[in-house]
């Protein structure tokens, strides 16, 4: 187990050291970062001089550990645009990006997994046919479209629940700030929750109603049947737990996903979170915050597949024996 | 006395888009107590089928569309979804052919036995848990005591159908049915298993259909054995006199097919030419018709009765005493063969 953990946090440390050399790459070629600084009537000299502090006249891969070891300790630079840390500027918009993400996770998870279960254990039922023809619309129906229409109904027409923002926030410790202690604060979470992990829902939906249905047909549920087991045990301890595997792989890689495409409904709702932080930084050519930007996300994904690496061996015993399940 | 499990008349019926298939056809046999019934026939014959119904555990659409299934003279073939539970597993045992993937990989077989005893017995979890251990002693699991924390993986295939053979014992049930418990196991385990399975049924006096197609484990392990034919019975008798002297065309056939059981090592193996009809295109009459070397007009017409030929009953109008005469020729060829033409008439030996 300790063995397994400790190879694949090595293979989670080269991922990153991959992932650091775009972003930095992107940060030092993209646009010159001594242009970027100062205006456009400073004497070459002047230029030069910056150049040299910097340490961009370093060899390459004398800057690159530079890079590498700033990112270590949260030192991604300053802003082009806003001047100040980018460190600084991501952690007043981390909290609110993963509270988003998080809890449009915890819906699709909620919702999605008995919708799946339901469905597969009653294939025929109108309701299963109902709920596979609502996922449809979760599958094809673009997410900021799905935004606009729930603002439309439910901010708009009924005035029920705000359309922008994220309501009142408190601020917990210093380091974190948070909208889910406040009513408003839990008014403007749920519509950008319902548009970000719609998609999720239904992939998760359809993902346990494929499995559900593949693990019923299995001679292990046959045998259980055979044994009198009761309908409970059989479908939620045997076949549920069979599908967990690939339900934690999918749920974790969209979790990763979710905090990654919460820009377009950050966008939606001026949610304000990285996402909307990474949009203005694009328009701005803003590459410390995209690099930094690139890092975190990167971090996030490699973090959550450890994770769902060591969840798959708390479920299933046999990748414990084999090691690595192929 | 009451048979343990009598099947009458039983039809089974396979819904698909091309209409409806019938994949059991009357079929009729008993089996007594502390009996076992060997059940022989192709692959395709209907084995597995006639096993799932009467453990009432047809895949659907199939269905149970006609005839009875007794369990020491109680019907069960019209129980309720929660009655049936409570007799699967616990009053028949089932045996599957493929201990690889009998087993919930997820799950130490510890925790899959006392579950099952839980399920049918009210003891207390600790009282399962010795009775599990026990019962894996029985089956032959060495160090059952430690190996009750270990996952179905851990153990090779022969061992997993120790645990499976135990599971199906679990809760001592009157009836086991074991559908090709072999095929998927190592020769060299497979007698082992069978002698398992043929010693802890008769210590508890449980009743057993085994099915398999090889006929070397029924003539070393049934009392009586059942010829199933596209679905249909061929011939039901006790295992040495379908052995010695089969009465049906088709178990005549299969067993001049079997090497082990021909005395003279220079005879040639038969082979029957032909192959089973598929379930939507079994011929009109007899569906071994077109197969058999012993055809004569009635067969392309009629479908035959079960008949009683000494001991035996055989489903072929060679014995038909009443019906049309066949032919002198093939009276001829048949009692050359070694089969008792219309024996019970007492016109030929
Ligand atoms: N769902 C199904 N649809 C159509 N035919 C089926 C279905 N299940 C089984 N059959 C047919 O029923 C027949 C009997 O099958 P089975 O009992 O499994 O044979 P075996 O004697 O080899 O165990 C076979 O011809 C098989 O093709
Ligand atoms: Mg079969």
């Amino acid at each position: 187990m300790l063995a397994f953990a400790i190879r694949r946090l090595i293979q989670a440390i080269g991922v990153m050291l991959v992932v650091a050399m775009i972003s930095f790459v992107m940060f030092r070629f993209v646009g010159d970062p001594v242009s970027q600084l100062v205006g456009n009537d400073t004497p070459p000299a002047e230029r030069a001089q910056l150049r040299k502090e910097l340490g961009l006249d370093d060899p390459i891969y004398v800057q690159f550990a530079r890079f590498v070891d700033k990112a270590a300790h949260f030192d991604f630079g300053i802003s082009y645009q806003i001047k100040q840390p980018v460190s600084t500027l991501i952690a007043q918009r981390l909290p609110a990006t993963l509270e988003l993400s998080i809890v449009s996770a915890i819906l699709a998870l909620v919702v999605g997994m008995p919708m799946g279960v339901y469905t597969g254990l009653y294939p025929h039922s109108w309701l299963s046919r109902l709920f596979l023809a609502i996922s449809l619309a979760g599958i094809s129906l673009p997410t900021f479209l799905i935004g606009i229409l729930l603002i439309f109904i439910f901010s708009v027409n009924f005035g029920m629940l705000p359309s922008f923002g994220r309501g009142d926030v408190v601020s917990l410790g210093g380091y974190w700030t948070t909208g889910l202690l406040t009513r408003t604060g839990l008014q403007s979470i749920i519509l950008p929750s319902i548009t970000l992990g719609l998609f999720q829902m239904t992939l998760i939906m359809r993902l346990v109603r494929g499995e559900m249905l593949e693990v019923l047909r299995t001679d292990y549920i046959k045998f259980a049947r055979a044994r009198g087991l009761s309908r409970r045990a059989i479908n939620f301890g045997h076949a549920l737990k069979n599908t967990l595997v690939p339900v934690i792989t999918i749920t974790g890689l969209q979790l990763g996903s979710i905090i990654a495409f919460s820009i377009i409904t950050e966008t939606v709702f001026q949610w304000p979170g990285m996402g909307l932080l990474f949009l203005q930084a694009v328009q701005n050519v803003d590459i410390p915050i995209m690099a930094a930007y690139l890092l975190l996300i990167a971090f996030l994904f490699t973090l959550i597949n450890f994770i769902v690496d060591l969840l798959y061996v708390a479920v299933d015993p046999r990748i414990r024996i084999g090691g690595a399940k192929a | 006395m009451t048979a343990a499990l009598s099947v009458r008349n039983l039809r089974v019926e396979i819904p698909t888009r091309r209409g409806v298939l019938t994949a059991i056809d009357d079929l009729s046999f008993d089996i007594a107590p502390g009996e076992v019934l060997g059940v022989v026939g192709e692959s395709g014959a209907g084995k597995s089928i006639t096993g799932s119904a009467i453990i009432g555990l047809l895949d659907p659409p199939g269905r149970v569309a006609g005839g009875e299934i007794l369990l020491s003279g109680e019907r069960i073939d019209n129980l309720s979804p929660s009655a049936m539970r409570q007799i699967r597993g616990k009053r028949i045992g089932m045996i599957f052919q493929d201990p690889l993937t009998s087993l919930n990989p997820l799950y130490r077989i510890g925790d899959q036995l006392t579950e099952t005893i839980l399920t049918h017995e009210a003891i207390s979890a600790k009282a399962a848990a010795e009775k599990a251990e026990r019962l894996l002693v029985e089956v032959g699991i060495p160090a059952a005591g430690t190996r009750m924390s270990s996952y179905p993986h851990q153990f090779s295939g022969g061992m997993r159908q120790r645990v499976v053979i135990a599971l199906a014992l679990a809760a001592d049930p009157e009836l086991v049915i074991a559908d090709e418990p072999t095929t998927a196991l190592d020769v060299s385990v497979q007698a082992q298993i069978i002698a398992l399975i043929k010693r802890l049924c008769k210590d508890r006096g449980t009743s057993v259909m085994l099915i398999t197609h090889d006929m070397g484990v029924i003539a070393e392990t049934a009392d009586r054995v059942c010829v199933l034919y596209a679905g249909r019975l061929a011939e039901i008798g006790a295992v040495r006199d379908v052995v010695k002297r089969a009465q049906h065309p088709y178990t005549h056939g299969l067993m001049a097919a079997i090497p082990s059981l021909i005395d003279d090592p220079n005879e040639k193996l038969e082979q029957i030419p032909g192959s089973m009809p598929r379930l939507g295109a079994i011929p009109a009459g007899c569906a071994f018709n077109p197969r058999c070397t012993y055809r004569f007009g009635r067969c392309m017409r009629e479908r035959p009765g079960i008949y009683p030929v000494g001991a035996s009953d055989a489903s072929c109008f060679l014995h038909d005493a009443s019906g049309e005469a066949p032919p002198a020729a093939v009276v001829r060829n048949a009692i050359d063969a070694g089969i008792d033409v219309r024996a019970s008439e007492g016109a030929e030996p």
